[in-house]
């Protein structure tokens, strides 16, 4: 029964008028219609507070995510830009610079409040037993054995922003901080004038590349084809018996090979030599604030600017040069400088490689689950133990990994077909075919349930449908219930794919390394070479933030990485939907 | 439902025909489970007709059609006894080729269920699993069956799009066609129209008069002014019996039993 109630006037009384449908009359109003109200005397009759409270908790969970990507975007992002590096006078007469990189208040113990003058004390007094502090990067870790330093507010004399102090990127050691006392050009001494300088780095840096391409690539290439002989030499010796005419001819040709390439490796040799004789004459020495100096090859500078006077243009050339840098070359200083290449590599690899193992083996269980096997106790049995399986710590399954495809699979793998390397394993260990596989089984879970349900999801009139048509079973699914599940497949795989490639745990031991020599594929026969360790971003992050040796000189790549992680992430889902959804207009429009 | 009393036997209105029949069912009788679903149905389909089954939900006219093409099959737990006989082979007998069976028989079902494939595929559909790939008997065969379902005018410029973009009577329109695209003998109609409104209904209907000769037709129906319109022959079944099956003009103006006269009467059901 709807009663019409002026809306002033809700229904009281137990006689329920809880749902009673109120109208606010408009005769006499200008509006049309006229708006439907559910009015409830008893609270718990309507949804409002839980509504609310639903609303509030997905709101939180929202503000929360949001909140935690700005932060990592904002740290990720003003990361690379040019800060100005401060020069820091202290009362007690000590002279620091570096770039000011975070600040913040804390209580000065009793300890050092005893050590302060009185002035000082009531500076603190003042703030109430609070004083503010900045981190400086000081960098020159070379000089003083560490990067940063806090200083205190009460400590502090005058701070200045010379001019004259420049920033410098070195190959080792890090971050530089300080002037140039003075520069060598082919052994002659320069007065320093900073395009002068620029030119020479960038030429200095020709050759430090040049350098590395004939030890990287070309002695890198020799060494494989001595390592190929000597593997032969072994291999003859296993097959035809040591000392046998037919090893001892396999085995002369072999040394004949390798005296040969040893040739040419002292000829690259000697150009390289020649090159870093070449790079010797090309000097710079760095003085810090406090005159010590240090006299380095100028090759060893990556980068260098004037902090304190490089201007927007210049800052924003800086800070592409640094995001480039970061995108597209190795890491150096122990991850926490440079590159991470290879490890964007890595990622994009293994999370590839366990989609091509674990859609075809998800797919065509969730098939015989779904569509073959007796619906009894056994398949509900079946079904229950691989959602259990999504359940399991995955660090279970890098020890899994470890265990049953790195020592026992692989491990025959390199008996049966690779015994001229023994002991030293080519399969019997950690490596990116033994980590995806690891992946694939961790997210086999996630993409069976969720290729049952899109099986499932199929009407049975389409099946019926196709049968009557004189079609088989296996036809039926192939031409009619798989295409029309396929979307369904794939956001399993894109949930599974998600999971993979942010998975860290199980891959610490199945082959991930800290730094990998090499990558993966590369220009040597096979190509691709699955039996390597490889680099990954999110043991990256976990290594740069958490295990190198100066975590704070890590912090700042932690951002950046995690920034680059999700950014890849994003971008593979992303790429999956767009194929996902092109699928489904192309299933659509019939192709047969 | 009791079945307390002895049933009455079948009234029959129809002498056998002439050039024999399409289907002949024999004492079929079938269970799911332990429940009898089907009794002792006798039944002639005669060739070249319209024979639309009516009778009240669940008495076992669609599980009756199902069993002309063995759809029955997919359900677990289903006994049968008796034999159907499609010209001189039976249909639930030992070594059947189910697959072959269904080629012979096209079926329509209550909802429009194209496949999510284009017009053209959907159509083609029993050919190609049948493994005919050649372009010209694909094309033909399209063409045709388009024709005979009444739809190629209205389609013959967009084959290549989805079927899924089609109205519903035009669904069920490529339904008819792709389940007599590879020229089977019997056509079965579960409740073509019920999900169709009127216009696309008396579509469906035409269809059906202009198909009558060419294929033979058995159709399920629950709408009585359907039956009486399209069918030549009508079996009542109730509680699982073929309680009368005659003529469709006897069996709606004269029925000898007092359960058909009630029923086409309106007075249950």
């Amino acid at each position: 029964m709807t009663d019409i109630l002026d809306p002033k006037f809700p229904p009281s009384g137990a006689a329920g008028a809880a749902g009673t449908v109120a109208r606010e009359t408009v005769e006499g109003g200008t509006a049309r219609g006229r708006r439907v109200r559910v009015l409830s005397a008893d609270l718990s009759a309507v949804g409002e507070p839980a509504l609310w409270a639903f609303g509030g908790a997905l709101a939180l969970g929202i503000i929360l995510i949001a909140a935690f990507l700005a932060m990592v975007a904002w740290n990720g992002f003003s990361t690379f830009w040019p800060k100005p590096i401060a020069q820091v006078e202290l009362r007690d007469g000590t002279v620091i610079a570096g770039e000011p990189t975070r600040s913040g208040r804390y209580r000065p113990g009793d300890t050092v409040l005893t050590t302060l003058s009185d002035a000082q004390r009531a500076f603190i007094a003042d703030k109430e037993g609070y004083s503010d502090r900045t981190l400086y990067k000081t960098a020159n870790f070379d000089l003083h054995g560490n990067d940063f330093r806090w200083v205190s507010d009460f400590e502090v004399a005058e701070i200045t922003f010379p001019p004259d102090f420049h920033l410098f990127e070195r190959q080792q050691w890090g971050t530089f901080v300080g002037r140039v006392a003075g520069l060598t050009i082919d052994g002659q001494q320069r007065a320093f004038d900073h395009d002068l300088m620029q030119r020479e780095q960038s030429a200095a840096r020709d050759r430090f590349r040049e350098m590395r391409r004939i030890e990287r690539s070309e002695i890198g290439a020799l060494n494989h084809r001595i390592e190929q002989e000597r593997l032969a030499i072994r291999r003859a010796e296993l097959r035809h018996g040591e000392g046998s005419p037919q090893a001892e001819a396999l085995i002369a040709e072999a040394q004949a090979n390798i005296a040969g390439f040893q040739q040419e490796f002292a000829a690259l040799q000697a150009r390289v030599a020649e090159i870093r004789e070449v790079d010797r004459r090309h000097r710079v020495v760095l003085e810090d604030v406090g005159g010590r100096q240090v006299d380095t090859e100028l090759s060893q500078i990556v980068r260098f600017y004037a902090a304190n006077t490089v201007g927007p243009i210049d800052s924003l050339g800086i800070y592409l040069s640094r995001w480039w840098e970061f995108l597209s070359t190795e890491p150096r200083e122990a991850n926490t400088q440079g590159g991470v290449l290879p490890a964007i590599f890595g990622t994009v690899a293994m999370t590839l490689l366990m989609v091509i193992f674990v859609a075809p083996f998800g797919v065509i269980t969730a098939l015989y689950l779904r569509e073959y096997a007796a619906q009894g106790r056994l398949t509900s049995i079946v079904r229950i133990s691989v959602n259990n399986l999504a359940g399991v710590p995955s660090i279970v399954y890098g020890v899994f990994g470890l265990g049953f495809f790195a020592y026992t699979l692989g491990g025959s793998i390199d008996q049966l077909f690779y015994p001229e390397a023994l002991p030293n394993p080519t399969f019997g260990k950690g490596g990116i075919l033994w980590a995806s596989l690891t992946l694939a089984l961790l997210t086999v879970p996630v993409v069976i349930v969720a290729s049952e349900e899109a099986l499932s999801a199929v009407p049975r009139s389409m099946r019926e449908g196709s049968l009557a048509c004189g079609a088989s079973k296996w036809q039926t699914i192939r031409y009619v219930v798989l295409p029309k599940a396929l979307p369904g497949i794939m956001t399993g795989m894109i949930l599974a794919m998600a999971r993979g490639a942010g998975e860290v745990a199980p891959l610490m031991l199945v082959g991930v390394v800290k730094l990998a020599p090499a990558l993966p594929i590369d220009g040597f026969f096979p190509f691709v070479h699955l039996d390597r360790s490889f680099m990954h971003l999110g043991f990256h992050i976990f290594d740069v933030g958490f295990q190198s040796r100066n975590s704070e000189a890590g912090k700042p790549m932690v951002f950046v990485t995690t920034l680059l992680l999700l950014a890849l992430i994003v971008t593979m889902n992303a790429t999956a939907i767009t194929i996902r959804n092109r699928l489904k207009k192309r299933y659509a429009g019939g192709q047969f | 439902m009791t079945t307390a009393t002895a049933p009455e036997p079948t009234v029959y209105h129809l002498r056998r025909s002439a050039e024999g029949s399409a289907l002949d069912i024999r004492d079929f009788n079938l269970w799911y489970g332990k429940s009898q679903a089907l009794h002792d149905i006798n039944m002639e389909i005669q060739k070249g007709s319209v024979t639309a089954l009516i009778g009240p939900s669940g008495c076992g006219k669609s599980t009756l059609l199902r069993c002309l093409n063995r759809m029955n099959d997919l359900i677990d737990d289903l006994r049968i006894d008796g034999q159907i006989q499609v010209g001189d082979f039976d249909i639930y007998g030992p070594g059947v080729d189910v697959i072959a069976l269904r080629k012979r028989m096209g079926m329509v079902f209550q909802k429009p269920n194209p496949f999510a494939m284009s017009i053209y595929d959907n159509v083609v559909y029993p050919l190609r699993v049948d493994g005919v790939t050649k372009r010209s008997v694909l094309d033909e065969t399209c063409e045709r069956a388009l024709r005979s379902a009444a739809l190629w005018d209205e389609v013959k410029d967009r084959l290549k799009e989805s079927a899924l973009g089609m109205s519903g009577g035009q669904q069920q329109r490529l339904c008819i066609a792709r389940g007599i695209a590879s020229d089977p003998e019997v056509l079965l109609m579960d409740e073509p129209c019920s999900a169709l409104d009127p216009i696309a209904t008396l579509k469906i209907e035409e269809l059906i008069h202009q198909l009558r000769g060419h294929y033979t037709i058995v159709i399920v129906t629950h709408n009585m002014q359907q039956a009486a319109r399209v069918s030549d022959n009508t079996g009542f079944m109730y509680l699982g019996r073929l309680i009368e099956y005659g003529d469709t003009n006897t069996i709606f103006t004269n029925p000898k039993k007092k359960q058909t006269e009630d029923y086409v009467s309106g007075r249950f059901g």
